[in-house]
């Protein structure tokens, strides 16, 4: 098959980008994760910002990625050619799941489960940490799963603002109208996805709790 | 002398919203005021919306009370560090809120672990609890919740809110959500826990029969107010058209 001669001829080529790639997502959900997480929880303490805040996440999300990379361009430090600005960009649409669902899992808590900790005498940090993220763990998970999955998949268009990755095969394929070259950009994207999918759902599993 | 417990012209209105200047709001409770010594049960009887609850809620600064003072062993609850004032109170509710994710034995441990005691005097701690309240531990400490049954469960939570020996315990409807023979069963073990433990305790209830069992006084909430207080045998006698009302539907 076509694919396969094409990842032997370019090996070292397909290994770096591939690379390049996991560096965007795995940065970027980071990133993600150490924004949204505290935002999510905020809201939960804050609830008169829990409509603007998540509204504002919605209409960012809303933008088209290849337009938000675009206008990402002519910022000064967050902007330019390259891995920032892609790393800027994914962070954006990986946030709304992130914030949202850790709303979500947190306020799914059983109210009684809280009022005995709060009755008990636990702190808000202590009901926060023992509590509230072990129990809405799962719902958390699956909005961080949600993020990673899309951002695996918006990664590629960062290769047309320059930021390498698994895109380039893919842009490259569509200017020459070469098939195999898009395979060979989208075949291991699809497999990144589905791995960060199965690795997520596993992880979630371990937060199910019955509920008492 | 102190008490484990003062409550003394205990007032909570809540603040309508929009309403805006002070002085405007629903008043759920007015004037309560009362004090339950050692060894001493006081059930408060009262209607839903009778603000039978929210009392309890005020004791344990759930809910920060707008008017009055209450005493936890001389204390004023307001001037006590909350996290500290609720660990020495145990708090039993309807629906028993075990956490999911804990086993029976980190749930009993809990307020002891918050009190940072070592891990050798929790276990001993947990397996006198857990006997205490009639659950055999070699089979019951490493369950979760989910495996248990109702009546299981808030022996649990009862055995949890014991647990760092608090002097005094405040009980919402803890045998409300029973099946009527696990209610009967649950009471009759909770008298005889009473009696070995001298912990001053409120309990709320709207059941008479459950309120004369365990009560050793009653009070009637109605309309925010308490408007009696006595023992089982002047609750009885009493021509408050509230206590007649509540005695003539047992």
């Amino acid at each position: 098959m076509a694919l396969w001669g094409f990842y032997a001829r370019n090996l070292d080529e397909v290994l770096h980008l591939v690379g390049q790639h996991l560096y965007l997502v795995t940065v970027s959900t980071a990133l993600a994760i150490v924004l949204g997480l505290p935002l999510g929880v905020l809201l939960t303490r804050r609830p008169a910002w829990r409509t603007p805040v998540l509204g504002l996440a919605n209409v960012l999300q809303t933008i088209p990625s290849l337009a938000l990379f675009g206008f990402l361009i002519p910022l000064p430090f967050i902007g330019g050619i390259g891995a920032t600005t892609a790393i800027v960009a994914l962070v954006v649409y990986a946030l709304l799941p992130i914030v949202r669902n850790t709303y979500t899992g947190i306020a799914a808590v059983d109210p009684a489960v809280r009022e005995a900790a709060r009755g008990m005498g636990m702190t808000d940090w202590q009901l926060l940490t023992q509590v509230e993220l072990p129990l809405g763990g799962a719902v958390i998970l699956a909005g961080v799963r949600v993020a990673t999955v899309v951002s695996v998949g918006t990664a590629t268009i960062a290769a047309a603002i320059g930021a390498g990755g698994l895109g380039v095969y893919i842009f490259r394929g569509v200017a020459v109208v070469d098939d195999t070259l898009i395979l060979a950009g989208a075949l291991p994207a699809a497999l990144m996805a589905l791995a960060a999918d199965g690795l997520f759902g596993l992880a979630e599993r371990r937060f199910t709790w019955r509920a008492g | 002398m102190t008490q484990p417990l003062e409550v003394d012209g205990l007032g909570y209105v809540l603040a309508d919203r929009g309403a805006g200047a002070a002085g405007r709001g629903r008043v759920i409770v007015q004037d309560v005021s009362f004090a339950v010594g050692p060894g001493e049960t006081l059930v408060l009887l009262g209607r839903s919306g009778s603000g039978k609850t929210t009392i309890l809620k005020l004791i344990n600064r759930l809910l920060e009370p707008t008017a009055g003072t209450v005493r936890v062993a001389g204390e004023r609850t307001a001037e006590l560090p909350v996290t500290r004032l609720r660990r020495r109170i145990g708090y039993v509710i309807q629906e028993v809120g075990l956490f999911p994710h804990f086993t029976v034995a980190r749930n009993v441990g809990l307020v002891p672990r918050l009190e940072e005691w070592d891990e050798i005097r929790i276990a001993a701690r947990v397996r006198e609890l857990l006997t205490l309240v009639g659950l055999n531990p070699d089979s019951f400490a490493t369950r979760y919740p989910h495996e248990l049954s109702g009546g299981q469960r808030q022996r649990v939570g009862v055995a949890r809110a014991l647990a760092a020996g608090p002097p005094l315990l405040l009980l919402d409807e803890p045998f409300g959500a029973l099946d009527p023979i696990t209610r009967v069963e649950l009471q009759r073990e909770f008298q005889a826990l009473q009696r070995r433990l001298g912990q001053a305790m409120v309990f709320v209830t709207h059941d008479v029969r459950e309120g004369l069992l365990l009560g050793t006084r009653i009070g009637v909430m109605h309309a925010g107010r308490l408007v009696f207080v006595g023992t089982p045998e002047q609750f009885r006698a009493s021509e408050h058209p509230e206590c007649r009302a509540f005695l003539e539907a047992a």
